[in-house]
């Protein structure tokens, strides 16, 4: 079991620096059994993957109801809200952020080098993974409307956090309401 | 520092006292822990064992009280119940010194007893004899090598004896659990991996990230984990080496990259994957090619793969029909896809036990998010968890117990119940929420 694992592995290193894919990242092992990996700081970079570089600080929008209050970059439209909330269970988009969505809409498609990412969030019933899934869709209801609204695919990208980066703790129904929701995070 | 918080409602009054004992000799040996140990419920007619204090190798073993740790695995366990020291009446090392008789009158059922002894090089031998008090009959004698540095590795050997001898079932105490730790406050919080033994004493982190980590999964020989990172802002999937650290980034594709779950056999991984379109299905990625494989293919969310044991199946949560179901498909053609749950709008998550006939996942009673097992045989569903916000059931390589997270007073906590329903116990972290708890496999003695 063990050698298949590593000859497994070690398959894969191969395959993958043959494949031209960004290098792994080598974790130093702390000498004792269990090193620590400490990704998300400066060494980050070596992941191959950081393009962006926003630092530890950008936790978007946080608990406030919206307007600008991140620390993404000034391509946002001022005084358009970046966090539209959606009902339990639900990806629908609810009446009231239609326009919210439009206003960004025209935001994005007035200037194609804004890029924005779209971060769907669940409150925390329920199971990890499969919130992961319906932050997803959330998402993505969100990106195709933009699209149909002639925001260019490449603009656009997604990412769910399912439950996991809760706006504020709680085990209430209005915390729950302000977790359940989608942020618009302008990486320009 | 060790902390026991012992809990208990019901039964005997009479055994306060040993808890105090216990909880004096186990607060000696400083070692840090990250979790305490409520028992919450336990079964109602526990059986009485005397663990007598085993003899000690003076400075080699380092004064470690290795009958205290057989004491508070097997209490633990729920299915015990030890004598305390102070209402002992003698200390015998020896199986040939113990007067049954006295025992069998101080309403003990078991005796254990038991020596460490060094040799040369720093190494020590422990061994140790189980006594059938009722029968005076020895039912069972062990010994093993250890190190001062592996004392406390084969204290939960020795409870693995015991629990087998008596129990009939094989022990899980000299095992591993892996979960991950959030602390601090909306929106800046920071998440660890870690993994500790099976009592949660001597966690250690894996993995330290201002970012989200998820579903932890161990291979099948206990040596690696996946798991899901956003260190990079967007969902990545590692499998790291625990020895070494060092660690292999094997999935980073557009959109969501979640769920892994080791093949039984180490080659490959069942995982999650959306593609920029948001869809996610179940693929399955050969570790050694790269190669991947799409298991699912529909419009809902398809996710949280597990395999059966023989690696030919695959059990997964899909909403196909409205809500949360789970679902079954073999890896080979999956042509046929069969709904498994019925009987609640949300069933999510699904575990195999070891022996592939009961299937543990996340339930919805009313509005509560409870675990539950079903007989794959019968079908028969039982809720075991009385929680609210119950989630991420992983079952104990014997199959006996589940180890989940649930919430208490605001704070997410640890909690393994046992599959009959029988015992329920608490780990609490010393801080911040703990999560996705998942039970590695045994790893020889």
């Amino acid at each position: 079991m063990k050698s298949n694992l590593m000859m497994a592995v070690a398959g894969l290193a191969v395959l993958m620096a043959l494949a031209g894919c960004p290098s792994k990242p080598v974790l130093k092992s702390s000498g004792a059994a269990a090193g620590t990996a400490v990704p998300g700081g400066a060494g980050s970079g070596q992941n191959g993957a950081g393009a962006n570089a926003n630092g530890p600080g950008d936790q978007a929008g946080g608990a406030g109801a919206g307007a600008g209050t991140g620390k993404e970059g000034a391509s946002a439209p001022v005084g358009v809200a970046r966090l539209i909330y959606f009902d339990f269970d639900s990806s629908e988009i609810r009446p009231e952020f239609v326009s919210v969505i439009a206003a960004h809409a025209k935001a994005l498609s007035a200037n194609a080098s804004i890029r924005v990412r779209l971060e769907g969030h669940t409150d925390e019933r329920g199971s990890p993974e499969y919130n992961i899934g319906l932050g997803e869709r959330r998402s993505q209801v969100v990106r195709r409307a933009l699209m149909l609204q002639g925001v260019a695919e490449s603009q656009l990208s997604t990412v769910s956090y399912g439950e996991e980066r809760p706006a504020v703790a709680g085990e209430t129904e209005d915390a729950w309401a302000k977790n359940r929701r989608v942020e618009f995070i302008y990486l320009n | 520092m060790m902390h026991i918080h012992t809990m208990i409602s019901a039964p005997a009054p009479g055994w306060l006292p040993w808890l105090a004992a216990a909880l004096a000799c186990l607060l000696a040996p400083a070692a840090r822990a990250e979790l305490q140990i409520d028992i919450t419920q336990g079964v109602t007619d526990p059986i009485p064992v005397a663990i007598v204090p085993f003899a000690s190798a003076a400075l080699a073993d380092g004064g470690f009280d290795l009958a205290a740790v057989v004491q508070h695995d097997l209490d633990g366990s729920g299915r015990f119940r030890s004598m305390s020291r102070a209402s002992m009446h003698a200390a015998p090392q020896h199986a040939v010194d113990v007067v049954v008789a006295d025992w069998r009158a101080a309403g003990e059922d078991y005796v254990l007893v038991g020596r460490t002894t060094a040799e040369q090089g720093g190494k020590l031998v422990i061994a140790c004899e189980l006594l059938n008090v009722l029968t005076g009959q020895v039912v069972g004698a062990t010994h093993f090598d250890a190190t001062a540095a592996t004392m406390r590795r084969v204290a939960h050997q020795v409870s693995d004896f015991v629990f087998e001898k008596i129990v009939g079932a094989r022990g899980a105490f000299a095992t591993r659990i892996a979960y991950v730790a959030v602390e601090g406050e909306p929106p800046a919080q920071r998440y660890r991996l870690y993994v500790a033994d099976a009592d949660g004493e001597g966690a250690q982190v894996v993995l330290d990230s201002s970012r989200p980590i998820m579903s932890p999964a161990w291979s099948a020989d206990g040596q690696w984990l996946a798991y899901v990172s956003f260190e990079d802002r967007v969902a990545a999937i590692y499998v790291q080496q625990l020895r070494s650290s060092q660690r292999q980034r094997v999935s980073q594709r557009a959109g969501v990259n979640g769920a892994p779950a080791w093949s039984p056999d180490g080659k490959k991984l069942a995982l999650t994957l959306s593609g920029s379109s948001g869809n996610l299905d179940i693929w399955v990625l050969e570790l050694a090619t790269q190669g991947l494989v799409r298991i699912t293919n529909d419009p809902a969310i398809d996710t949280e793969p597990a395999w059966s044991a023989d690696g030919k199946e695959l059990y997964f949560t899909s909403d196909r029909s409205g809500g949360p179901q789970i679902y079954r498909t073999d890896v080979a053609t999956h042509e046929h896809v069969q709904r498994i749950t019925f009987g609640s709008s949300y069933n999510a998550r699904a575990r195999l036990a070891p022996d592939g006939r009961t299937l543990a996942f996340v339930t919805r009673e009313g509005s509560d998010y409870r675990i539950a097992v079903q007989d794959l045989g019968n079908g028969g569903v039982r809720v075991l968890t009385r929680g609210s916000l119950d989630e991420a059931p992983a079952f104990a390589p014997n199959g006996l117990t589940l180890i989940y997270a649930g919430k208490v007073g605001g704070r997410r906590t640890l909690a393994t119940v046992a599959v009959d329903g029988q015992v329920t116990q608490r780990l609490k972290a010393d801080h911040g929420d703990v999560r996705e708890p998942v039970w590695g496999p045994f790893t020889g003695n």
